[in-house]
């Protein structure tokens, strides 16, 4: 539909400036390309890089080609649009520009830290994904077939399932946890998050013994420092603090049972 | 390839391609699932609302699947095929169950049981939700499911791969698809004994919708001008409340009229109060006073036309595009539930809704139609509340949503069959997974009996479409035009909203087809900025240009051809449903010598409920007449409201019948 937004007079700048560090892949050299944009109000980072992508012209007047960066749903639900912006790790679609541009009048792009670089700002978090193969986060259902209701739940437990469910795997509590390397083993919170949520569920808790073993192995919930970090910088609320601690104490009392049990 | 075990393509990691991936895996055959994003981002994430289906709280009231299943034909004006419409509804409160099982967390009532809201197109609270995230929380729990199967090794996943062709052998038979990998830029083939496309709507073709960045209908079109037919690509749905972006028009769920929220604009014309400022008596709620039934929750293009007829006679909010979506006066613990749609608005536009009034406009939404497709009959044994022969598909059946081309399926919404000329809030979601689950296990039961597998075909079959394909970057790389993909597509997409959305006429869409026409010379004539061989997303994205102009122009021929109005295809040059010419489902068959659309006309059977006029118990008024009627319609709520047959007059049933008693709890 036609945008239905009017212009407001702004007392900003015709332009602004964007600095996007560029890398070709990985392995190779990274560079910074300055663009000047034409600015208007209500834009959001996305709406910046398509229109650098469109017309990928430097400020010095040079034709490079468009940068690369990983989008799809636009509306903070998907996770994919995650990058550095003016330092923060934030989504892209739901950063605006005017929140963020300060004095310098620059927006400065870069992807993120704590994954292999694709190409710009594009990066591969498939250890995210991975983490969560590994703790098995699904409930181990019947199948498909018709087998009535599920569990009974309380509108309180759904609430905190709720909340842990809504992590859209986007690594933001990632690039900031300072337990969480590149070339460590550490899980991390978004998947510890995601143990809690399926340990909470009448079904999901069948598997919890595996998941906590998971927690107790090498790169499990030990690592984790409690910076805190990781609760700041989700954009979806999720209660990452308060999961790592409920999941620290069912790691604690399974390693204990496991000590006398065997099992 | 030695092995003889059969294989299944699925393309598309949104609820339908994941269901389907589940369902056949759980079947025993081993499914390759491709997708451009890892699917646990698909676009289902969006879908806010919740998921229809008949449950007990409103079985007790008086409501049944079959009921659902007549909402959903009276929603669609009776352009639905009706036996895939009568098992989806009645498979409904099962599918619910599995996701339940599956661990969705659907809010909950103090007992313990799931919660349930009301939402467009029905009287009756039969609406599951969570939060208002439900899409993603659906998508969620079949991701995990599908990753589940994949740990276990019955799926194998190509995430950051491109769908580019389906193979097809020399009798016409699908046996598997050309794919690029979206980082390293190979093209490889897949083969398969059988290929679902899963791959969702069109939305980019109109440029700025509320749809995500991948959904292109590029592989919806690939398979088009490869053969396969289009059904309905007219039908095109566009939401009432959205709130215009730069990037993209956000959706504004339908839930928030669902638990209350009203629609307004001031009385008086270019009224510059702040909105908060405003009395209710100089409030016109337009919807709650022409619907007095439905209120705010009449169906999704019957909305739209109110909110666009009422800002092009200048009562839009500052005279401009824009209506209220008012939740501010909901209770605390219901604003609650509405919390993730709320929290995106605040976001994106930095007013609080919970205390201002939130400006919205309608944006398009939601494809109903798409690939065509095809299913057995097969009559059922009738449940509590059919009230006539039960007619559904054929369980099993290797057919069922087949599209013109064997072996190549298509389910979700790029599949024309549920929806009809409008779709209804929370039925797609239902519609998607309930494809991949019922007709998962007919795609199943093909690739058990075939007679020469895939696995046994000449390279050279393949072969020959990789080349094509390879042939196509070339071309696309080498080009050294003078126009630039991205201004084609705002070209496009523009041209197409404003003649093909929300009023279509003769006139406006003839200049757009003439555009497009224009648009295509201009293709052949453009240089990309990208040309290097890593991660070029500016390749992939002049190449799906080419592809969203074919589509473009299906629709835009379908909807100049349709010479009637019907749910969301509304003509002011021909205002009324024809169905003596046109209750029918329009085929666009692409030919290839011409390039261009070729329209045909297919029956729509009806062998359940016949065809009534849809009304949905409108009454005339203005904003200068509402006040006097207003008096009366608070001693006569109701109307002729929800009605199963043209005869009955005003069967009302449940109490909470419109918005405005809902918002005065």
């Amino acid at each position: 539909m036609t945008a239905a937004t009017t212009p407001t007079p702004s007392s900003k700048q015709k332009t602004f400036r964007v600095r996007i560090k560029r890398q070709e892949s990985q392995g190779t050299d990274p560079h910074w390309h300055t663009f000047d944009v034409p600015y208007r109000p209500n834009l959001n980072i996305i709406s910046v890089l398509q229109e650098i992508a469109a017309r990928p012209v430097t400020a010095a007047g040079e034709q490079v080609r468009p940068p690369v960066w990983e989008a799809n749903c636009l509306e903070e639900v998907c996770g994919a649009c995650t990058m550095i912006i003016n330092g923060h790790v934030r989504q892209s679609c739901s950063t605006l520009l005017d929140d963020v541009l300060g004095d310098d009048n620059t927006l400065t792009l870069e992807p993120m830290t704590k994954f292999p670089v694709v190409r710009d700002l594009a990066v591969d978090r498939q250890r995210m994904f991975n983490a969560l193969k590994k703790i098995k986060a699904w409930v181990p259902i019947d199948g498909t077939h018709s087998l009535g209701a599920g569990p009974m739940e309380s509108p309180e437990q759904q609430e905190m399932r709720y909340a842990l469910s809504r992590c859209m795997t986007c690594g933001c509590c990632l690039e900031a946890c300072p337990q969480y390397t590149k070339d460590n083993d550490f899980i991390g919170p978004a998947a510890i998050g995601q143990t809690l949520l399926f340990n909470l569920h009448e079904t999901g808790k069948k598997a919890a013994g595996d998941r906590l073993n998971v927690m107790m192995e090498p790169g499990g919930i030990t690592d984790c420092g409690n910076a805190q970090n990781c609760v700041k910088v989700c954009p979806k609320e999720v209660p990452l603090t308060e999961a790592i601690a409920h999941v620290g104490r069912q790691t604690t009392v399974h390693a204990v049972k496991k000590f006398f049990t065997g099992k | 390839m030695a092995t003889k075990q059969p294989r299944v393509i699925v393309v598309g990691g949104g609820l339908a391609g994941l269901a389907a991936s589940v369902r056949i895996a759980e079947a025993g055959t081993p499914v390759d699932l491709f997708s451009m994003v890892p699917v646990r981002r698909s676009h289902s994430v969006c879908a806010q609302g919740g998921i229809n289906a008949t449950n007990e709280v409103a079985r007790q009231q008086g409501y049944s699947e079959w009921m659902h299943m007549d909402e959903t034909l009276y929603g669609g004006d009776f352009l639905n095929h009706q036996p895939p419409v009568y098992d989806m509804t009645h498979w409904a409160p099962r599918i619910i169950d599995l996701l339940d099982r599956a661990g969705v967390p659907f809010n909950r009532t103090s007992e313990g049981r799931r919660d349930l809201r009301k939402f467009g197109g029905s009287l009756f609270k039969r609406t599951h939700f969570s939060g208002a995230t439900t899409g993603q929380q659906l998508l969620y729990a079949l991701d995990e499911q599908t990753r589940r199967h994949e740990a276990e090794g019955h799926v194998t996943k190509y995430e950051f791969w491109e769908f580019l062709w389906p193979v097809l052998d020399d009798d016409g038979v699908c046996r598997g698809i050309i794919a690029q990998d979206m980082r390293t830029m190979e093209i490889r083939s897949f083969r398969a004994d059988a290929v679902i496309m899963a791959t969702g709507g069109c939305g980019a073709i109109f440029g700025k919708s509320t749809m995500s960045v991948i959904c292109t209908g590029a592989a919806a079109a690939r398979c088009y001008r490869a053969g396969a037919w289009l059904g309905n690509p007219e039908m095109i749905q566009v939401h009432p409340t959205a709130i215009p972006g730069e990037d993209k028009c956000r959706l504004m769920s339908e839930s928030a009229r669902g638990e209350g929220g009203r629609v307004w604009v001031p009385r008086k014309q270019g009224d510059d109060r702040k909105p908060t400022d405003i009395p209710d008596a100089e409030r016109w709620y337009f919807l709650e006073e022409r619907y007095p039934a439905y209120g705010n929750l009449v169906p999704r293009d019957i909305a739209t036309r109110e909110i666009f007829n009422v800002c092009q006679e200048g009562y839009g909010v500052g005279g401009g595009n824009m209506v209220y979506l008012d939740v501010s006066h909901l209770p605390d613990e219901t604003k609650h539930k509405l919390d993730g749609i709320l929290e995106i608005y605040e976001k994106f536009v930095g007013d609080n809704p919970r205390k201002v009034p939130m400006k919205i406009f309608p944006a398009v939404h939601y494809s109903m139609g798409g690939m065509y497709t095809i299913y057995a009959t097969e009559e059922k044994k009738p449940v509590e509340g059919d009230e006539g022969q039960a007619i559904g598909m054929k369980f099993g059946d290797p057919t069922n949503m087949q599209t013109n081309i064997p072996g190549l399926y298509a389910f979700g919404e790029v599949n024309y069959q549920y929806h009809g000329a409008t779709r209804l809030g929370a039925n797609a979601l239902l519609s998607c997974i309930f494809d991949g689950l019922y007709c998962g296990l007919g795609t199943h039961n093909r690739v058990t009996n075939m007679d020469k597998p895939a696995a046994e075909l000449p390279d050279s079959l393949y072969n020959k479409y990789i080349e094509q394909e390879q042939a196509k970057v070339k071309h696309l790389s080498e080009a050294q035009g003078k126009h630039n993909p991205y201004e084609l597509h705002e070209r496009m997409g523009s041209e197409m909203t404003a003649a093909c959305t929300v009023v279509k006429t003769e006139e406006r869409m003839t200049k757009a087809y003439g555009v497009l026409r224009e648009i295509k010379e201009q293709y052949e004539d453009i240089r990309l900025s990208d040309t290097t061989s890593w991660t070029n997303a500016n390749l992939g994205f002049a190449r799906a240009l080419g592809d969203m102009i074919r589509y473009a122009e299906a629709t835009l021929l379908g909807s100049i051809e349709r010479k009637e109005s019907r749910g969301s295809h509304y003509r002011p040059d021909y205002p009324e449903r024809d169905d003596a010419k046109f209750h029918k489902t329009c085929i666009a068959k692409y030919d290839s010598a011409g390039d261009k659309p070729i329209i045909e006309w297919e029956d729509v059977p009806c062998p359940l409920v016949p065809p009534r006029a849809r009304t949905y118990g409108k009454v005339e008024v203005s904003a200068e007449s509402a006040a006097s009627k207003q008096a009366d319609l608070d001693n006569k709520p109701g109307g002729e409201g929800y009605s199963q047959r043209p005869s009955e007059t005003s069967p009302v049933y449940g109490t909470e019948t419109n918005g405005k008693d809902a918002s005065a709890s």
